[in-house]
């Protein structure tokens, strides 16, 4: 049964010197799907996020992955799990070339990331492979140019490029539109649903209209805890999602 | 087009600065014809203790403020292994350096749980940790430090009591210092310290256990600062509390971002600049420092990239300029 779910989270909690930002949230996100965190601004996306990805620890509750307990482990053996993650902000290495942005994620296949003594054309074999994932993602033209010099949206498509370098199993993005214009937004849908085909996506998204666009399960957060969950139209209809969004109980 | 682009990154780079360091190593060869061996000598073990200090803070984003504790008590340690236990030459030089590593381990594992200016601090705090041992300790001499270390024989063979032909070994040793420097930025390990530098989160999420990484680099720069302060203990036979002291370590900072950090020669410049200024200026006293203390508030608001750091910046610049002129041609053809 484990097995039909990647993620499931066990009574999550998350308290901050007595504040719970995430309150006993149980998350199943079913292998193969596109999967939605949403919901209003504080409401523990992040946090959710960050915990998963073992880049908080949790108060209580358990994670589970692929049915094994990853609740105690570091962030980044998590990530060689195939559990990989992206940020809110772009996540690239500014001051590296946009080859070397995806080439260092490569890198940790040849084992030699220790090797101070062997010179850097011993990782030059993996610039084929770094190319063909820049061309994937639309940047190959920008590949010897400082990452920092890109436009945002391009900066975003090296991100993704840069988190498929790893092949993961699971991808968890964190507001991938956020900052965006619509032109890059239709660019970078297109290329998260051609990543998720073979993949599991868990993402967090403020742009609704992506969000009814890309995600197979809804799930809506409010104050830490799970509000609701569903498809779209089921999530958007349930009133107390319109009441979390519109804040009409407080007025 | 493709051809091109896929050429690998960075082989221009890599190649102007194995000319400029070839270049640097011929004109150092003939340099004591004009200027005095012993301050070549202080140039080049204070150039070396910079670049030391620049693989850490230029390429891994580290800023120690105790790295005088690994030149101080290098030189400490290859003073009295060679005055009292009557070591040879190399194998006091070793021992120096080795005993830097082993303290940059000890220190590189508790520093490195922290960062940024808790970082600086832990440092800092280790390093007057070594002061004072080595203030109170019967064998660093006290006040005195450790004198008249004799120069004896290299390897038993090389005669080095003459300033010229120990000048000779001391470039040696820097010019192997450096290139071990520049292997590590330029090898698989220098790329994934870049990527920390630049973002940490990230790497993490690439999976990669940064604080291996950073303890790594921790412990070789630790290791060839010491192989600096062991080398300049031969060459003023003298090891003293001078070269521990935390104002010690601030004169590091000093010559890195004088010369340019993160750049690879800016730290040779930064070290000759500070050095010969001081040699210069020694009738002016106290003035040394006043003077210096203007230099590192100029730099901090006019030349941020330090001197070299400027020089490539506008050669880039260039560059750049060339490059576009060079598209547009075939593009209009």
């Amino acid at each position: 049964m484990a097995s039909d779910h990647v993620i499931e989270t066990e009574g999550l909690t998350k308290e901050f010197k007595g504040f719970r930002a995430v309150n006993n949230v149980r998350l199943r996100v079913a292998r193969g799907t596109i999967h939605a965190l949403i919901g209003p601004n504080g409401a523990g996306k992040t946090t959710c996020f960050n915990l998963i990805t073992k880049f908080l620890q949790p108060t209580t509750g358990r994670i589970l992955y692929n049915g094994r307990d990853i609740t105690a482990m570091k962030p980044h053996d998590v990530a060689r799990l195939g559990l990989v993650r992206s940020f809110q902000i772009s996540a690239v290495f500014p001051h590296l070339t946009v080859l070397e942005n995806v080439r260092v994620a490569l890198q940790r296949t040849l084992g030699t990331s220790y090797h101070f003594w062997k010179p850097e054309t011993s990782v030059a074999v993996l610039d084929d492979r770094a190319m063909d994932l820049l061309e994937q993602v639309g940047v190959e033209s920008y590949a010897h140019l400082q990452a920092v010099e890109l436009p945002y949206g391009r900066k975003r498509a090296l991100e993704i490029a840069t988190t498929l370098a790893l092949d993961p199993e699971m991808l968890l993005l964190d507001e991938p539109m956020a900052g965006m214009g619509r032109e890059d937004i239709r660019r970078i849908s297109d290329l998260i649903r051609r990543v998720a085909a073979n993949r599991t996506v868990l993402m967090v998204e403020h742009n609704l209209s992506v969000v009814a666009d890309l995600s197979d399960r809804i799930t809506v957060l409010a104050r830490g805890e799970i509000l609701a969950e569903g498809s779209y139209e089921e999530v958007s209809s349930n009133p107390a999602v319109v009441e979390a969004y519109m804040g009409t109980g407080h007025g | 087009m493709t051809s091109t682009s896929r050429r690998a990154s960075g082989g221009a780079g890599r190649n102007v600065d194995l000319i400029v360091f070839a270049v640097l190593v011929a004109a150092l060869l003939v340099a004591p014809l004009a200027v005095y061996p012993v301050l070549l000598m202080k140039v080049l073990c204070f150039a070396l203790f910079a670049c030391a200090f620049n693989l850490l803070i230029g390429y891994g984003g580290l800023l120690s403020f105790g790295h005088a504790m690994f030149f101080g008590f290098a030189a400490y340690v290859s003073g009295y292994t060679v005055k009292t236990w009557g070591f040879s030459t190399e194998l006091g030089i070793l021992a120096g350096t080795a005993v830097a590593a082993a303290l940059g381990l000890v220190a590189g594992v508790i520093a490195i749980r922290r960062q940024g200016i808790y970082f600086a601090m832990v440092t800092l705090a280790l390093a007057q940790m070594v002061f004072f041992f080595c203030l109170q300790a019967p064998f660093t001499g006290g006040e005195d430090g450790i004198q008249a270390i004799p120069r004896r024989p290299l390897f038993g063979l090389v005669d080095i009591s003459g300033d010229l032909s120990l000048y000779y070994v001391v470039l040696a040793i820097f010019a192997a210092g450096f290139l071990i420097i520049w292997r590590t930025i330029h090898s698989p390990f220098g790329q994934v310290l870049k990527a920390i530098r630049e973002n940490e989160a990230r790497a993490v999420s690439l999976g990669y256990a940064v604080d291996r990484f950073k303890l790594i680099a921790f412990v070789l720069s630790a290791t060839l600062a010491g192989l600096a302060g062991a080398t300049k203990a031969l060459v003023f036979q003298l090891a003293s509390l001078t070269d521990v002291t935390w104002q010690m370590s601030g004169e590091v900072v000093l010559m890195t971002l004088v010369g340019g950090m993160g750049t690879v020669f800016g730290p040779i410049v930064g070290a000759a600049v500070i050095v010969v200024m001081q040699n210069t200026f020694t009738g002016f006293g106290e003035w040394v420092l006043v003077a210096q203390g203007c230099i590192f508030v100029l730099t901090v608001l006019l030349f941020r990239r330090g001197i070299v750091g400027e020089i490539v910046a506008i050669a880039r610049r260039r560059a750049a300029a060339g490059e576009a002129v060079g598209r547009e041609a075939p593009a209009g053809g």
